[in-house]
């Protein structure tokens, strides 16, 4: 492709989280972004959620500083309620026709006062709350949405649709309302295509078993989500519907809409709805205040991901009941609740009263999304979601056209976030040589200088919605801080992160000439780089900023207390102030970035990210551990969807060997990493000094050796992977066998490893229907726990059912009994269903063996990185930063993060290459800020910092005296502590700065 | 409220303590309005002299938390933290204060519920201590005679 016709630009279709993180990672590595979002407001589903699994951390809180950086990114162009209409050309250069809505509203004039909404006489449902309130014709989709636009639903609003009312326009102080507003068509250039449009819930309406369509205590766990939800109808209070009265009994049925092939054709599983119930249920447990009863009717539990099954035992723990049953009959009662009739396991008719039942509805696709496959010729399953290889899980069948989230199959939000990143990575690597040719540099204000002023604080109090103005009495503390010393202005606002109180913070700052800002809001941990990065957009240096957790350490924990908690908000609002108006300027550092990425590991995931890295122009070096590429994939005979690995291994591999952009260090290590971000240097076990700017973790993991079932001592026992190698060899071994058992969960989901391998119970069925389809009349029996085949998966563990494979549950307290009989297997297992010990001698016994980290303390030592109880590397955040450790410019990829499938693997490791590239693309980037300094006056010479730095990062000079080298210092303050002449100071936490806080906390 | 009510300074790391406060925010977990907050980097960056300054200030307590033993975001920083948080609590002790005014304790981002626990216990440990007069001068009651 000529290269002077690639386009740097790249369509964005689907404003929700993984079109949002698409959008950051292109934008953020080069390329212009077109943001199209048909709705009002980008943030999509995660926004209605009240918490994310597994951690309950608040969905709102940690996707709203992505809403807003999205939101102000200079490239990224935001297009609300815009429609895709045509796209044509090929990858590297597309025509995409698109039609921009008329939303009635100057976006330029609106300040978003809520004036309108207030006069405006049409009620309306309201989506965002599942339409259990109401909202009007003129409108925001939720609180905190990006951008924070008023919009008039035009089919309802009545002087649209009647010529008559007008109301809104009236009000309008600012002169926004344009009911003249016409549609607009637009031409935008674009490169390539990522598509999120996401999915939809399934509507249970249709179902007479559920009587969701007529039952007013029949409710969908979206709709129990938003009664959940601080911002929802309730306001978090848990009600059954009929009365508003609390429930006593609350019944969660799961698969609804999925797994079903009788009423609907979704035969896949959704993956998620087992996680949101035990969520849902939680949560509901914590807001009714333990007295809740909480059952979930469960087909299979599907705690497959990082961190769930001991969210699922936390749930047995808490008292929640789990009931395996399909339930076959939801009857109303005639009052209120519902009687739900259900069989038991062991066979027993039994009927059981609540109060509300849940129904845990599935992931859809809608028929607008199948409408757009179609339309862009894109090849879809039976179930409407896109087609994907393993191999190139987020390449969509057109090339240029790329997908992440639903539109593929139904995941959770940390697996779309990869995938999304993955795009990211994907969708450009044709278009490298049109990168940053489209992209706009930001241009800071030239920094004010405030040193020497005296502080002019400006503080600002945060209600939070009503999560700190509901306890805390915001008014009072505002009047508080107008007097504290050096405070110029302080004033409250809603939600402090909102766009327009950050707008409106920059022209206050300009106004009041504020030098110094004291948020008083929720976390810095979450919040401050948001603050941060608007003063310096406001030309104040980002250090003069402090910020008091008056949300997280205040309103929420003393709820009970109000005049307490509004005491303890002005104590620490003063002790803010009082640190703020010590704080001087900071300054930062240019450092350069070697464009080089150090991978560590050379399995699937490895070799994948160092190839992306390449097709985006960085050189990588590979190091591996043993004498050969390709990790456990070697060992492996073909994907659940039928292609074959050795194939796609032998490709892979002479690709990676005939890159110029990559070294391949075989038999090696690394012995020793110093360094940091844009200049890590590590030397090797061959003794060769790597120098590179970014770090890839990617050292996969290994296959448990069971300790049980006889493994290791009777030859036929073996492990999947062990099989595998037998079928890849075809080993006549096999020729002769006719019977097989396969044991689930072997040193899985046991309460000292507990978690799911994810993998196996995918890997069994697949096993289980090739051996079926190499011999009809193999007898195979798979003995199991939960079957987690998830998302379109479930297909292959109903084509193993309908070739006659018999599934077996069993129980953690009842395992299968393994006995050898001269040489011969024999095993005894309870089937539940019969009530009888199946007794069976099989050829092969294959045991489904827990995966387990490679035990990498040293390389997390080395790196400084953490890992989690189980061993897995522990990422910065686990629901929104999956790829990324805490530490700057280290990353991870594959199984080293947690058990996954191949497809998941190489999106990882795609998602890897994404954001590496974001440092790499860099030619120098900015570190500091936060370091230690030496006052040499002070300074002794002692060596006691220097000792006790943990990065080497002081060091003695010539004069004797301690200097500190800024990028190596992290800042921990380990220094300034230890040294008994205070000489060392760590900038931003000052002794000064420190007294100054404990003296007003007193 | 007639009983007394303790005043406490915290000093929490961030990465660790400060996390779990956060988190128990986010779940909701109530614990006493007692104590102040002072982040930190990392409990290495504890001075022993801001556990003085404190009490001279008149907190009737001290609560110092930082990362579990190897969790450190900064490798170490707890373990210098520790060392000198021991040498502090001896020499409490001889300078009069009771040992139960001072706390240390180790609580990761993810243990909201041990916060909310450690948080009630030190608030009623320094309660039971009573209010802390030990660095506060004693109000002067001079006779005249005594001025002159």
């Amino acid at each position: 492709m000529a290269s002077d016709n690639t386009v740097g630009a790249v369509l964005v279709a689907g404003g929700g989280v993984a079109g949002m993180q698409a959008s950051l990672d292109l934008a953020n590595a080069g390329y212009y972004v077109y943001l199209v979002e048909k709705s009002l407001a980008i943030g999509g589903r995660m926004s209605q959620l009240d918490k994310t699994f597994p951690t309950n951390d608040c969905s709102m809180c940690i996707i709203s500083p992505k809403l807003v950086e999205v939101g102000r990114h200079i490239n990224i162009e935001l297009l609300t309620l815009t429609d895709i209409l045509s796209i044509e050309g090929e990858e590297g250069n597309f025509t995409v026709k698109a039609r921009k809505n008329p939303r009635y509203i100057d976006m330029s004039k609106c300040i978003a006062c809520g004036e309108c909404t207030k006069k405006c006489p049409k009620k309306l449902n309201n989506e965002y709350n599942e339409n259990l309130d109401t909202r009007k014709a003129i409108y925001v989709q939720y609180a905190q949405a990006v951008p924070l636009k008023y919009g008039i639903d035009a089919k309802e609003c009545i002087y649209l649709t009647k010529g008559k009312c007008g109301n809104c326009k009236k009000v309008c102080p600012a002169d926004a309302v344009n009911y003249d507003d016409k549609p607009e068509d637009i031409s935008l250039k674009v490169g390539s295509v990522i598509l999120a449009p996401g999915f939809a819930p399934f509507k249970p309406s249709d179902f007479e078993t559920y009587r969701y369509y007529d039952a007013k205590d029949v409710i969908t766990a979206l709709e129990f989500e938003r009664y959940l939800g601080a911002t929802g109808p309730t306001m978090g209070h848990v009600i059954r519907p009929s009365d508003h009265s609390d429930p006593k009994k609350i019944a969660f049925l799961q698969c609804v809409g999925s797994r079903d092939i009788n009423r609907t054709d979704h035969g896949y599983c959704s993956s998620v709805c087992c996680m949101y119930a035990i969520k849902e249920a939680i949560i509901a447990k914590e807001h009714a205040g333990g007295n809740l009863d909480v059952t979930i009717f469960y087909m299979d539990i599907r705690t497959f991901g990082k961190d769930f099954e001991r969210y699922y035992e936390k749930a047995k723990a808490a008292g929640i009941k789990f009931v395996r049953s399909r339930v076959h009959t939801v009857q109303p009662e005639p009052q209120n609740g519902v009687m739900i009739h259900y069989i038991t396991d062991g066979g027993v008719s039994n009927q059981e009263f609540f109060d509300v039942a849940v129904l845990s509805h599935g992931l859809v696709i809608t028929g607008e999304t199948k409408k757009l496959s179609d339309e862009l010729e894109l090849e879809t399953d039976h179930y409407n979601f896109a087609k994907t290889s393993t191999f190139a899980p987020v390449a969509l069948s057109r090339p240029g056209f790329y997908a992440c989230g639903v539109f593929t199959g139904p995941k959770d939000i940390p697996t779309s976030v990869m995938e999304a990143s993955a795009a990211a990575a994907a969708s450009t690597t044709k278009l490298t040589s049109a990168r940053s040719t489209l992209t706009k540099v930001i241009h800071l204000p030239a920094p004010v200088d405030v040193s020497g002023e005296p502080p002019r604080i400006g503080v600002f109090i945060c209600h939070c919605g009503i999560n700190i103005a509901s306890v805390v009495d915001v008014p009072k503390v505002v009047e508080f801080a107008k007097t504290l010393p050096f405070v110029e202005y302080a004033t409250n606002t809603i939600f402090a992160c909102s766009q327009d109180s950050q707008d409106k913070l920059v022209s206050l700052i300009k106004e009041y000439r504020l030098n110094r800002i004291v948020v008083s809001a929720c976390s810095p941990r979450t919040h401050e780089p948001l603050f941060q990065e608007t003063l310096a957009s406001a030309g104040l240096n980002k250090y003069l900023y402090e910020m008091a957790n008056i949300r997280n350490h205040d309103s929420w924990v003393h709820a009970g207390h109000p005049a307490e908690a509004t005491r303890k908000a002005m104590d620490m609002t003063e002790m803010a102030v009082a640190k703020a108006a010590l704080l001087v300027p900071l300054k930062e550092n240019i450092i350069d970035v070697d464009p080089t990425a150090l991978v560590i590991g050379g399995g699937v995931a490895g070799l994948n990210t160092a190839l992306t890295l390449s097709s985006q122009g960085f050189k990588s070096v590979i190091v591996e551990k043993s004498d050969k590429t390709g990790g456990n994939a070697n060992r492996i005979h073909s994907t659940p969807k039928g292609e074959s690995v050795p194939e796609y291994l032998e490709s892979l591999k002479k690709k990676v060997e005939e890159d110029p952009n990559i070294t391949l260090i075989l038999n090696s290590q690394v012995n020793k990493a110093d360094g940091y971000v844009g200049n890590f240097v590590s030397t090797l076990s061959t003794g060769e000094e790597i120098k590179h700017g970014v770090t890839i973790i990617a050292t996969g993991a290994l296959e448990h050796k069971p300790s049980e079932y006889f493994y290791g001592k009777n030859p036929n026992v073996l492990t999947q992977l062990e099989l595998d190698e037998l079928i890849k060899a075809n080993d006549p071994r096999l020729n002769d066998a006719k019977n097989y058992v396969f044991i689930q969960c072997v040193g899985s989901r046991e309460p000292d490893r507990l978690y799911c391998s994810k993998v196996c119970c995918t890997h069994t069925v697949h096993a289980a229907i090739e051996l079926k389809k190499r011999k009809p009349e193999a007898r195979i029996f798979v003995l199991y726990r939960d079957i987690r085949t998830y998302a379109q998966k479930e297909d292959l563990y109903k084509e193993a059912r309908s070739l006659g494979v018999i599934f077996v549950r069993y129980d953690l307290d009842a395992k299968p009994e393994v006995l050898e009989e001269d040489g011969h297997l024999k095993i005894k297992a309870f089937d539940p269903v019969s009530g009888h010990v199946l007794v069976l001698s099989p050829d092969f016994l294959v045991l489904a063996a827990a995966m387990v980290s490679g035990n990498e303390c040293e390389l997390a030592m080395q790196f400084k990185v953490p890992l989690d109880q189980d061993g897995w590397f522990f990422e910065a955040h686990q629901k929104l930063r999956p790829v990324d450790f805490a530490t700057d410019g280290i990353f991870m990829a594959g199984i080293c993060h947690y058990p996954k499938p191949m497809e998941e693997v190489i999106a990882q490791a795609q998602a890897a290459a994404a954001r590496a590239a974001t440092v790499l693309i860099q030619p120098k980037m900015t570190v500091g800020g936060i370091v230690a300094e030496i006052n040499q006056n002070k300074c002794s010479g002692c060596g006691v910092c220097v000792s006790v730095c943990p990065y080497n990062a002081i060091s003695l000079d010539d004069k004797g005296k301690a200097v500190v080298n800024e990028a190596l210092c992290k800042g921990c303050g380990n220094c300034a502590s230890s040294c008994r002449s205070d000489a060392p100071s760590l900038r931003g936490f000052t002794n000064a700065g420190l007294f100054a806080q404990i003296a007003s906390a007193l | 409220m007639s009983e007394f009510e303790p005043k406490i300074v915290a000093f929490f790391c961030n990465w660790c303590t400060y996390g779990a406060a956060d988190l128990a925010g986010v779940s909701r977990l109530e614990y006493p309005p007692n104590f102040r907050v002072v982040r930190l980097p990392c409990t290495g960056r504890l001075n022993p002299k801001f556990i003085l300054e404190a009490f001279k200030r008149g907190a009737d307590g001290v609560w110092v938390s930082g990362c579990h033993p190897g969790d450190c975001h900064y490798i170490a920083g707890n373990y210098y933290a520790r060392r000198k948080f021991i040498v502090m609590h001896y020499m409490l002790d001889s300078i009069g204060l009771e040992a139960d005014r001072l706390r240390f304790s180790w609580i990761s981002s993810a243990e909201a519920t041990k916060f909310q626990h450690m948080a009630t216990d030190v608030v009623e440990h320094v309660r039971a201590c009573g209010p802390n007069l030990k660095f506060r001068k004693a109000p002067l009651i001079l006779g005249m005679e005594e001025v002159a």
